[in-house]
């Protein structure tokens, strides 16, 4: 008798809950001057418009995301102020994992102020992350996504909100192959990754392409990001006889792969290359003077590839947080703000009083627009899909292996570029 | 005695040095006014006028000045560090020991003075402290009421603010917080206040309720349908990031309730709980992701049932092997279990069924009569039923004949062989029927991600999972539900803190159990044990594998 | 695997278990059976790849072992799982670092190796033992009384908190340890090439572990120890300090997990706050593999672990066509786990005393 008056309770307070959420549901589309169909965010006068990040800043993969929310924040400085507002930077840790993505993307996605997002720092985030904001109308540009089928052109409609200033991985492991088989002269290679989405994608990418240039991929292994005994692995390895490793993971586990590679019998004479996960001066205080000679490749950060513009770039960097870039893609993130600030300033209209008001949509629809928008990383042009990067993929070898001596074109040297 | 204040310093040196009071003092808890930061640094000093009092004999003098002395010492210790960053470069070893914390530190005075004034204020807010501790308990408790009620808000404004949101609310939020910024001062006033008022009349309250003539079932009733009325509201009043957070609190609840059969009530030891969750998630995933690889595009309605079986099949399976083998060779056993089933699921061998580290994409969210449940808040409700109806079998296989067996087995296996009952069926339903349980919460996990990664179920996830369900009070279905709101939710909320979520979580594991080693809300029958055993009576602690004859 | 032989339920008691466990057993061996005659047959490795993938495991196993001595030692006393064990080895070698790292600037380290690396395992062991024991006033000794599962989760509490603790003290990134140039190459020990550092991994584990043995075999401390294990209350009314031993077994222990952080580190030289954690379930894995509480089992199962590890996935795999088998190394060492406790579930060295009470 009374369980089922609890039960019937809990229907009514259901009914209820769900029809009086389903009431405030409807966005309205016309605002001030504006009508949009995603919804229109109205900045008073004065007041900041809001610019969220999604991006891995703690936990064992925090350099990613802060290297980028850092380019972000010169962006900041920089730029100073849009459509006469001044910019508010906010953000959420996502971890670097599918849950981390999607609670930081829900909890962006709620906030209405919100004009636009950065994120997110890996892919694996930006997967369940991305159609969440996109429900939202919240259009979001990744720095340092690479996995292709964010970008895909069978992606599908609920990723219409999302673009990149990364490179695709297609792009790095091509031209990671064709150095190899190329440049080196090489016909045998192994390659290895750590479980981590990025790296096996990009091992794949380049088994691929170093089978169909006509070279013989030995063996593809795989590790744990944890383990440290690299020994037992590369003497798998050793037994394909292989002329290059290719192991494009990340600085802990790439530093004990390299320490311990020369270690194993079969193996002195193997040349080793990695990729930007661990295009670090972190990655030569893990491999110690065994980085010598090795290989990287990475976006082409030399000032001679992106010009002036970076080395002023490094300047402010240096500056404000009194050292050198943490990782690869600052230089991107400081191109999605500025695009995504361009974009703002083209769409943005303003009232009588001097409220702005900011179309959804048309803030969408204006970044995928984007052409020959001078960045630092290159002239970004964004296709229909949402790559917008203009790729400029180097090789790199180490010199020195001494991390104060760290300067990405002169030690480790560039040693070649991807031809366009 | 002595020894609080040094203890508290040697804890100020710690907070500051590890970046918390820095990363705090980024937070308001009045605009312009006080930093949350400085709110842990002067709470730890007046904390250690409060032990230096409470641990000193004597008369109320004596344990005042005790406290004022401890006070002194922690405010020593404060303006030690202080002094100190400005002499050495304490930063090419503390990698938080920065210009802006010893700014903080100083109060922006010359070092001498500022020494000199720590010393000071050290003695007065010990002396605050031990007033506090000295004071009569209903003075105290509204006080710590109001301070607790201000300096949460104050944590907490991003999520008052998100549920501040809708323009009809524009005037509550503009009283209570500056624009873009902190709160204001009088709204923490009157948030303290209003926290202060409630502590000290609720006793009060109580007692009239029962001279009015509440009975204790009706008032029961009229708690429950509070409950439920709350329950169904929140995500609406929350938003779309409080109902993420009750979800993951939901899936959280779904494996505790099934942990706590296996580990609660029969007394099984699993560290690898997460395989059976991922076990449900892929199982999910596979039978209906209309991606690469889907292999039967059924509905999510469709999916569930037979989740839920390949998890209860996999618990028996694995549940077998591990048979015979007790106590702390079963922790290890079951971990490596979990493991397993991770490497297995992240594979390149297994990629081309299971997508190795790429995962199961597309994975369509379930339709329910030509309504889609995307959201978090149309999940919420999923995830809420599903608890229900969970700790409602859970409830019913407690009360049964199978749940007396197991725990029978709990407490002694061969006393409970003894009286005829069949220990492998028994055994064996307690790690199906819980893996069923987390087989549920992967099958809403795997809708709710939309995709499923091998990188979703670390060891991680098993143990705090069993950390829940024992912070909770094991063996109590309550409990677990009360364990996971506050492991899982909490942290959840504080996200901006990411970066010491776990080091707070691991100190707030070990000075719960310290305060409370039978859990937050017990089952009865435990209660019982733990204060029989605490009374010094001949009956052995209960446990895993009957203690190991320690 | 074997489902076909979950077969009628109404059978007696114990034998679809039975003949389920027998199943596993077969199928196990079967497998490991078949890829070892694959891979042989295939032919992939020479003779001196196998011996070096027995010593690299060997090597690898040393490390598990040293780390599995401490632990075995807190849970011969206490039985309890210290899971802050690998914390404990972390926080000796991560502190330590800060005195390695100026020794190697000043040329020092590379004058007096020896005396460097003895200063430096004197730190690590004084640093780890004080954790240790800090950790068992904190978070352990208000539990004795406890049921046995709550100072398990206070352990784990301990365990993130130190993690966290050193990570916001020290950073998250890692420290690389300087290079010992005494310990570069390659030592020929019976014709057969070992690195030097591994031999030193081995020969410290060695020596510990017999140094840790003839201690509680031999020592009055050492049969205090024995009797706090056996029965607390009653090594008490014996007139034993059952708090001071234990604190004892803890600093000993500490100390010790400082040592082996110290030859963590010139193996691998990357230490970071979050080293500790896999290690120390390797080591408890082994401590478990060998017969938990006993010392020449951790010893044992240390190495066997290792060599597990090593060995396992090329030998094993390799013939099955699994493509990247050592992704899966984890998966065998814990199958062997699970094997090894089916056939004995006391672990290799366990007393069948401890079967029953345990």
């Amino acid at each position: 008798m009374r369980k089922t008056r609890v039960i019937w309770a809990v229907l009514v307070a259901m009914v209820v809950a769900v029809t009086s959420w389903a009431a405030t549901y409807a966005a309205p589309v016309r605002m001030g001057p504006v009508t949009d169909e995603w919804g229109v965010v109205r900045v008073a006068r004065g007041q900041p418009i809001t610019i969220a990040y999604w991006l891995v800043v703690a936990g064992p993969d925090a350099s990613l995301g802060v290297d980028s929310r850092r380019g972000i924040e010169i962006a900041i400085d920089d730029k100073k102020t849009v459509a006469g507002h001044p910019i508010r930077l906010i953000g959420e840790d996502s971890g670097c994992n599918a849950e981390g993505g999607t609670t930081a993307a829900t909890k962006l996605a709620a906030n209405r102020q919100i004009v636009a997002a950065i994120g997110s720092s890996c892919s694996s985030e930006a997967v369940p992350g991305a159609p969440i904001l996109c429900k939202q109308g919240i259009v979001t540009v990744s720095p340092s996504n690479t996995a292709p089928k964010l970008t895909d052109p069978k992606r599908g409609p609920e990723y219409a909100c999302y673009l990149r200033t990364a490179h695709n991985d297609l792009v790095q492991g091509r031209a990671a192959a064709q150095f190899a088989y190329h440049q080196l002269g090489v016909r045998r290679a192994a390659t290895i990754h750590d479980g981590s989405p990025y790296a096996e994608g990009l091992a794949n990418v380049f088994a691929d392409v170093f089978k169909r240039l006509g070279g013989t991929i030995t063996s593809q292994e795989a590790i744990q990001p944890t383990d440290t005994d690299m020994r037992p692995v590369l003497t798998r390895i050793a037994a394909g006889r292989p002329q290059l490793i290719y192991y494009p993971i990340f600085i802990a586990a790439g530093g004990h792969i390299t320490r311990q590679a020369k270690e194993v019998s079969g193996l002195e004479n193997v040349k080793l290359m990695s990729a930007d996960g661990t295009f670090s001066p972190d990655f030569w205080k893990a491999a110690g003077e065994a980085a010598r000679g090795m290989y990287h490749s990475s976006p082409d950060l030399s000032v001679e590839a992106l010009g002036p513009k970076y080395q002023q770039f490094l300047d402010k960097h240096q500056k404000k947080y009194g050292e050198k870039p943490l990782s690869a893609f600052h230089a991107h993130a400081y191109d999605a703000a500025m695009m995504i600030f361009t974009a703002i300033e083209k769409v943005a209209r303003k009232d009588a009083q001097g409220n702005t008001y900011i179309g959804r949509k048309a803030l969408r629809d204006a970044l995928f627009a984007t052409r020959n928008f001078p960045g630092i990383t290159g002239t970004l042009t964004c296709n229909p899909y949402g790559d917008c990067a203009d790729p400029k993929i180097a090789v790199y070898q180490t010199i020195s292996a001494d991390p104060a001596k760290w300067s990405p074109g002169v030690d480790p040297k560039k040693i070649w570029s991807m031809k366009r | 005695m002595w020894r609080a204040g040094l203890v508290f310093g040697a804890l100020i040196w710690f907070v500051s040095l590890a970046g918390l009071v820095e990363a705090l003092h980024a937070r308001w808890v009045v605009d312009g006014v006080v930093s949350a930061g400085q709110v842990l640094l002067w709470g730890v000093v007046v904390a250690s006028g409060w032990v230096g009092a409470r641990r000193a004999p004597g008369a109320l003098v004596s344990r005042l000045g005790w406290g004022l002395f401890s006070g002194a010492t922690a405010g020593f210790c404060l303006g030690l560090l202080a002094w100190l960053g400005g002499q050495v470069d304490l930063r090419s070893v503390f990698i938080n020991a920065s210009p802006v914390l010893f700014q903080l530190l100083s109060a922006g005075l010359q070092p001498p003075q500022a020494w000199l004034a720590a010393v000071l204020a050290g003695s007065v807010l010990g002396l605050v402290g031990a007033a506090g501790a000295v004071a009569p308990k209903g003075l105290v408790r509204p006080l710590l009421a109001g301070l607790g009620a201000g300096v949460s808000l104050g944590m907490f404004q991003e999520l008052v603010l998100l549920v501040l949101q809708p323009e009809g609310l524009a005037a509550v939020r503009e009283w209570l917080f500056v624009a873009s910024g902190g709160p204001t001062a009088h709204g923490v006033g009157a948030v303290a206040l209003a926290s202060a008022a409630a502590a000290a009349l609720r006793p009060a309250l109580s007692a009239g309720g029962r001279t009015v003539g509440l009975s204790f079932r009706a008032g029961r009733v009229l708690w429950i349908v509070v409950g439920i009325a709350l329950l169904a509201l929140l995500p609406v009043a929350g938003g779309p990031f409080v109902a993420q957070v009750l979800v993951l609190v939901g899936l959280y609840t779904l494996m505790g309730l099934g942990l706590n059969l296996e580990v609660g009530l029969a007394g099984l030891l699993d560290l690898g709980f997460v395989a059976f969750f991922a076990i449900g998630a892929y199982t999910v995933g596979l039978l209906t992701s209309v991606g690469q690889h889907g292999i039967a595009h059924w509905s999510f309605w469709a999916a569930v049932p037979v989740a839920v079986l390949v998890s209860l099949v996999a618990g028996v399976i694995l549940g077998i092997p591990v048979l015979g083998i007790r106590g702390d060779y079963l922790a290890i056993a079951t971990l490596g279990f979990g493991e397993i089933v991770r490497l297995l699921v992240l594979s390149d061998a297994l990629r081309p069924w299971l997508g190795g580290s790429q995962g199961v994409l597309s994975i369509p969210k379930p339709v329910l009569g030509g309504w889609e449940l995307s959201g978090p808040q149309h999940l919420y409700y999923l995830t809420v039923v599903a608890s229900a109806v969970v700790a409602y079998v859970a409830w019913r296989l407690q009360e049964s004949r199978l749940g007396r067996a197991w725990m029978a087995i709990r407490e002694d296996e061969d006393v409970a062989e003894a009286l005829g009952i069949n220990l492998v069926s028994v055994k064996l339903l307690a790690y199906g029927l819980g893996a069923a349980f987390a087989g549920v919460g992967g099958a809403i996990f795997a809708v709710m991600v939309g995709s499923v990664f091998p990188h979703s179920f670390q060891l991680l996830i098993s143990i705090q999972v069993l950390a829940l369900i024992i912070v909770g009070g094991m063996g109590s279905i309550p409990g677990v539900v009360v364990g996971s709101a506050v492991l899982i939710g909490l942290p959840e909320l504080l996200r901006e803190f990411g970066e010491f979520r776990f080091l707070v979580y691991g100190a707030a594991l070990v000075a719960m159990m310290l305060l409370r080693p039978e859990g937050l809300l017990p089952a009865a029958a435990q209660r019982r044990e733990l204060h029989a055993e605490e009374s010094g009576s001949a009956l052995q602690p209960w446990a895993v594998g009957a203690g190991g004859g320690a | 695997m074997a489902t076909a032989t979950l077969q009628r339920p109404r059978a007696p008691r114990w034998s679809f278990v039975d003949a389920f466990l027998w199943a596993f057993r077969l199928v196990v061996v079967v497998v490991v059976a078949w890829g070892t005659v694959g891979t042989l047959r295939l032919g992939r490795y020479t003779g001196e790849q196998w011996l070096d993938f027995f010593v690299f495991g060997l090597a690898q196993g040393g490390i598990y072992a040293l780390i599995a001595l401490g632990y075995t030692m807190v849970y011969g006393i206490l039985r309890m799982i210290n899971f802050a064990h690998g914390e404990v080895f972390m926080s000796g070698a991560y502190t330590a670092y800060f005195v390695a790292a100026p020794l190697a600037t000043s040329g020092f380290l590379n004058r007096h190796p020896l005396l460097s690396l003895s200063l430096l395992v004197a730190v690590a062991a004084v640093v780890s033992l004080s954790v240790a024991v800090l950790v068992e006033r904190v978070a352990y000794r208000p539990l004795r009384r406890a049921p046995r599962l709550v100072p398990l989760i206070t352990a784990i509490g301990a365990s993130f908190f130190l993690q966290y603790a050193f990570r916001g003290l020290f950073g998250s990134g890692f420290k690389a340890y300087p290079e010992f140039e005494l310990f570069k190459g390659q030592w020929e020990v019976f014709g057969v090439g070992i690195l030097r550092t591994q031999a030193v991994v081995l020969a410290s584990a060695a020596v510990l572990m017999f140094a840790l043995y003839q201690f509680v075999m031999r020592t009055k401390v050492g049969k205090a120890m024995r009797a706090v294990s056996e029965d607390k209350d009653a090594a008490a009314l014996m007139g034993i300090d059952v708090d001071r031993i234990i604190v004892l077994t803890f600093a000993i222990g500490g100390a010790a997990a400082g040592a082996a952080g110290i030859l963590y580190a010139l193996v691998f030289k990357q230490v970071h706050f979050f080293m500790g954690f896999v290690p120390g379930i390797k080591a408890f894995t082994s401590a478990v593999l060998g017969g938990i509480g006993n010392i020449p089992g951790a010893m044992l199962g240390g190495l066997f672990l290792g060599v597990v590890e090593s060995v396992g996935p090329a030998l094993f795999l390799d013939g099955l066509g699994i493509v990247a088998p050592y992704q899966l190394k984890d998966v065998i060492a814990f199958t062997m786990l699970v094997m090894v406790l089916i056939f004995r579930p006391q672990g290799i060295l366990g007393e069948r005393l401890a079967a029953k009470r345990a």
